[in-house]
């Protein structure tokens, strides 16, 4: 089975029906996948604050639903995590490619990734590090640890986990 | 008219409805007014009433009215493309656009001088996009509700500010009795 399919079938078998995404290379193969089921509804957003507060109205309207999206993200989304998820109390569980890790070819990318972990963590926000392709075993897990807390999860997938970074 | 009288006008339309309400004076004025389990307020977090709104509506199929303003849709233009791609006939949007920030002194913003809200909502696709005078804010909702069909307004207001205690409730339990209330 694909890697994007084991990451969706999770997603569905864990009630996730309201999935929205800002796109990465990495996470091309799961988008793709997610516009293909029907089982979850896919909307795409200009950017990740405003896909937070489509999730949280989401998870208010009784869905469950989860955001797609690049690291570069944290340092665009931290006002909405501390004041509407965190605040709130919603369930959001995040994946995330992380760029400018190991195998990365982009050197810019590596600026926002040393932030990466220090931000997340100074957020207290419980983050899982997916390096190989087996990590993926943890995601079942993870998804109900999301939604029996009810606070934002990072799982950092980096460029390892994904098989390389296109043709590097 | 100013943005409170306007509230004051809709608050017995907007009593039976989900509300997600824009952050600051805004939620600081409706929760003045009539306080209801339905009235989602944002604490934090400028320009996402639309975006709180639309998920609201895309998930479930009672009727949905976010209040924003002028300033916060500003804030978070890309929210209008995504709701004209993504319709929900269940979905108000009431932008009150008074030509400034409200919450933090009035001062002026792009809505108040060259940029035309209407037509951005327009151009990014949005079919059903009204705009009207403070004054028919009421009569223009109710039709917008009674269409069934997304709905964009802009209504054009003066600048200006009640005095309201801020909302002290545990946001907690605005988001716990809003989910009570949809769930209903
Ligand atoms: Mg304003």
């Amino acid at each position: 089975m694909s890697i994007d399919k084991r990451i969706v079938d999770d997603f569905v078998a864990n009630g996730v029906e309201f999935v929205t995404t800002v796109p990465c290379k990495q996470l091309a193969g799961v988008i793709e996948e997610l516009d293909q089921r029907d089982d979850v509804f896919h909307i795409p957003s200009n950017k990740e604050d405003e896909g937070m507060g489509l999730c949280a109205g989401a998870f208010m309207g009784g869905k469950r639903p989860a955001i797609i999206m690049q690291n570069t993200a944290i340092g665009v989304t931290i006002n909405t995590l501390a004041t509407l998820i965190q605040y709130y109390r919603m369930p959001l569980p995040m994946l995330i490619s992380y760029r400018g890790e190991l195998r990365e070819p982009v050197a810019c990318q590596v600026e926002m990734a040393v932030h990466t972990k220090a931000l997340l963590a100074q957020m207290n926000i419980p983050t899982y590090h997916f390096h190989w392709q087996k990590d993926v075993e943890e995601l079942d897990n993870i998804l109900k640890y999301t939604f029996m807390c009810n606070k934002p999860v990072a799982i950092l997938t980096d460029a390892n986990f994904w098989g390389g970074y296109g043709d590097q | 008219m100013i943005r409170s009288e306007i509230l004051k006008e809709i608050a017995p339309i907007l009593r039976d409805q989900l509300v997600v309400c824009n952050i600051g004076i805004p939620s600081q004025e409706l929760h003045a007014i009539d306080d209801q389990p339905t009235n989602f307020y944002m604490l934090g977090t400028m320009g996402l009433a639309s975006s709180i709104g639309l998920g609201v509506a895309l998930a479930q199929d009672k009727k949905v009215i976010s209040i924003d303003g002028d300033g916060s849709v500003l804030t978070n233009l890309g929210t209008l493309p995504t709701i004209a791609n993504n319709v929900a006939n269940n979905f108000i949007l009431l932008i009150v656009d008074n030509g400034s920030y409200g919450s933090t002194g009035d001062q002026p913003t792009y809505a108040g001088m060259k940029t035309d809200l209407a037509k951005v909502a327009a151009a990014c696709g949005c079919e059903n996009v009204v705009e009207c005078q403070a004054e028919d804010t009421g009569k223009v909702l109710q039709a917008a509700i009674d269409s069934n069909k997304m709905t964009i307004i802009v209504c054009k207001c003066e600048s200006g500010n009640a005095k309201n205690p801020v909302i002290t409730m545990d946001p907690v339990i605005i988001r716990d009795r809003f989910m009570k209330s949809v769930q209903a």
